[in-house]
């Protein structure tokens, strides 16, 4: 992306022979530069950037709403290790990142080889899949809640209809509250991803396809030796961004389950919010929230040494 | 409603390779007469299964919205029936004038309304002034600033929330739209997305625009943003969807019911009467009448903007 950057977009008129022309050119270009940036910049420093490296800072102190800040080193990180809510938290976000991403990658991906076709009115099934993606989030929580009702919501009463006796009691149930969660979240996300894979399957040369097809070779053998291949760019990005989206998991929670029934469905997004916002332990959020940054980062950078291995 | 099938083949989303359409490719018309018969008649078959498919499919995942609005016309104790009904006996219509006494609904959508213009608006203007000092003037250190941008894209927002939150209330600025505006309109997320929609631009415009005598400013409003007006529009409609379906924000600095936007609102209504399940579903689907009305006028700058920001990320 940076080196792009680099080899493009020369300034105004930079053919000018004299050095100190240039200089002069160079040091009007930054001022110009400046300004384009400036209004957006100011409030990226002030509500971005120094948050974010605050955070970092914030990680080895102990601060509270009552004292003033003080450095502690890894204290904070001492006291989450053995905090008993860290690792249910940390357990349940996990948990849902199991469930959640190959869900709705497969989902998507499905979904995606239905709709890649030229017929009429497919527009209007691409757009309908979509719209969950879009809509509020609460109203989401509170419809698919509805529908969970243990005793006489609908999915229950299909699952009483094809023969399961004993449903499940979804967020009632400590059990089944992450599952119901997870149902709801891949409902919601699949259409975006499905998107990203329309726009991945349609980049696929249709050269390929008559190839393998010449060769013999059946539409199951084509999926996976032409269009699973071609797909691996767009997958490894479907990847990395479900992964990262499952670990920030936060809303969806708060307002389905908001953690419960007990401790069954708290996330580590909702724990640095507890801990921090609630309970003003600034430096203790911090610490869980440099471990969640950490968890993401690790989980990128390893996707991306995959995909770099199997690109050579 | 355009089909989104052609919105994937805008030009930019790809940067220039051709797309095609997966199923019927043109080179059938090179196979004999005979085998394209077999073949389009097996292609017909085929493609009623498919319909039957998809019909099927969507009826199943459009589930939830049709029970929402089929409840929404209901009595409480009409929603939850065994069996399910899902076409009210009797549509109870008085849900839709009655929810506007019941709770402050008309406030709620009035301060997300204006939560969500505001915040458009900051971030489409700062935004794209930003990408056009990051896309077509050079000075010295503009990449590692533009790093800095996309590195705090990869934070996940959770990890400074609490530092934002202490510095809002350092300011004095919780339980103020104020906090909201600060903290959303300057996203780095948009400088992003614009930016990569203004390096498609060539720089032979400007160069030609420069030549002509116009200052950057005037080539970036006369130049620039007439050109750029697809990515625009993609940019302020993914802005006002997100800051209009936005939770935890408003839930985390708006303490006051005067200030509360739909969101709250209705997570609030739920948590009060959480047996008022008509109203409830009534609620829900004035909440997603805006998104959806602003969705079908825009919905193929929504599909470029995630294609755009997604597949050149």
């Amino acid at each position: 992306m940076t080196t792009e950057t680099i080899t493009q977009a020369p300034g105004p008129a930079r053919t000018t022979p004299h050095s100190r022309g240039n200089r002069k050119q160079a040091r009007r270009n930054t001022l110009i530069g400046w300004t384009f940036i400036l209004p957006n910049f100011l409030g990226f420093l002030a509500f971005t950037l120094i948050p974010v490296l605050a955070a970092f800072a914030l990680s080895f102190m102990e601060w509270t709403s009552f004292a003033a800040p003080k450095w502690v080193g890894l204290a904070n990180f001492q006291r989450m290790f053995a905090s008993d809510s860290f690792w249910v938290a940390l357990r349940n976000t996990v948990v849902y990142a199991l469930g959640h991403v190959p869900l709705t990658m497969a989902l998507a991906l499905v979904l995606a080889m239905l709709l890649n076709r030229k017929l009429k009115g497919i527009g209007f099934f691409r757009v309908a899949i979509f719209f969950p993606y879009i809509t509020s989030l609460v109203a989401v929580a509170v419809v698919w809640n509805m529908l969970f009702s243990p005793d006489s919501g609908p999915i229950n009463q299909f699952l009483h209809a094809v023969g399961i006796a004993e449903a499940p009691g979804w967020t009632s149930s400590s059990d089944w509250a992450l599952p119901a969660v997870i149902i709801t979240s891949v409902w919601r996300d699949m259409g975006y991803y499905m998107v990203l894979y329309l726009a991945g399957l349609q980049a696929i040369p249709a050269e390929l396809y008559e190839a393998a097809e010449v060769d013999g070779a059946s539409a199951w053998q084509r999926f996976w030796n032409v269009t699973i291949p071609s797909l691996r760019p767009t997958t490894f990005f479907v990847v990395v961004m479900l992964t990262v989206s499952s670990f920030k998991v936060f809303d969806l929670i708060v307002v389905m389950t908001n953690g419960g029934p007990g401790r069954s469905t708290t996330v580590l997004s909702q724990l640095i919010y507890q801990e921090g916002i609630g309970e003003g332990k600034f430096g203790y959020s911090s610490a869980i929230s440099l471990v969640l940054f950490l968890i993401v980062l690790t989980v990128t950078v390893l996707q991306f040494k995959i995909q770099q291995r199997r690109e050579r | 409603m355009t089909n989104m099938a052609e919105d994937l083949k805008a030009p930019d989303l790809t940067g220039g390779v051709p797309l095609r359409g997966g199923a019927i490719s043109p080179e059938d018309r090179r196979h004999t007469t005979h085998r394209r018969s077999t073949r389009e008649r097996k292609k017909r078959t085929t493609n009623v299964i498919i319909y039957g498919a998809l019909v099927v499919l969507v009826v199943a995942l459009m589930m939830p919205f049709i029970w929402m609005v089929s409840s929404s016309l209901k009595e409480n104790n009409q929603v939850l029936t065994v069996p399910i009904q899902w076409i009210p006996s009797e549509f109870v219509w008085s849900n839709y004038t009655d929810i506007w006494t019941r709770i402050p609904m008309m406030g709620y959508l009035q301060n997300s309304l204006y939560l969500a213009v505001i915040i458009t608006c900051l971030q489409v203007l700062t935004g794209s002034l930003a990408a056009y000092g990051f896309s077509k003037v050079r000075f010295p250190g503009r990449d590692v600033l533009f790093l800095c941008y996309i590195g705090t894209i990869a934070v996940p927002w959770q990890a400074y929330m609490v530092p934002q939150y202490i510095m809002m209330q350092q300011l004095g600025l919780t339980n103020s739209f104020n906090a909201l505006i600060l903290l959303q309109a300057f996203g780095a997320f948009g400088v992003f997305l614009m930016r990569q929609y203004y390096m498609t631009i060539p720089d032979e415009l400007c160069e030609a625009a420069r030549i002509d005598g116009l200052s950057e400013y005037g080539i970036w409003a006369r130049v620039i943003l007439p050109l750029s007006k697809p990515a625009l529009a993609s940019l302020a409609l993914l802005t006002f969807v997100n800051t209009w379906n936005d939770y935890m924000g408003p839930f985390i600095y708006l303490t006051s019911n005067r200030l509360w936007t739909v969101q709250l609102g209705l997570r609030s209504f739920v948590g009060q009467f959480d047996a008022e399940y008509a109203m409830i579903m009534t609620g829900s689907v004035i909440s997603v009448i805006p998104i959806l009305f602003i969705f079908l006028l825009g919905q193929r700058y929504f599909i470029q903007g995630i294609a755009t920001s997604g597949m050149k990320g």
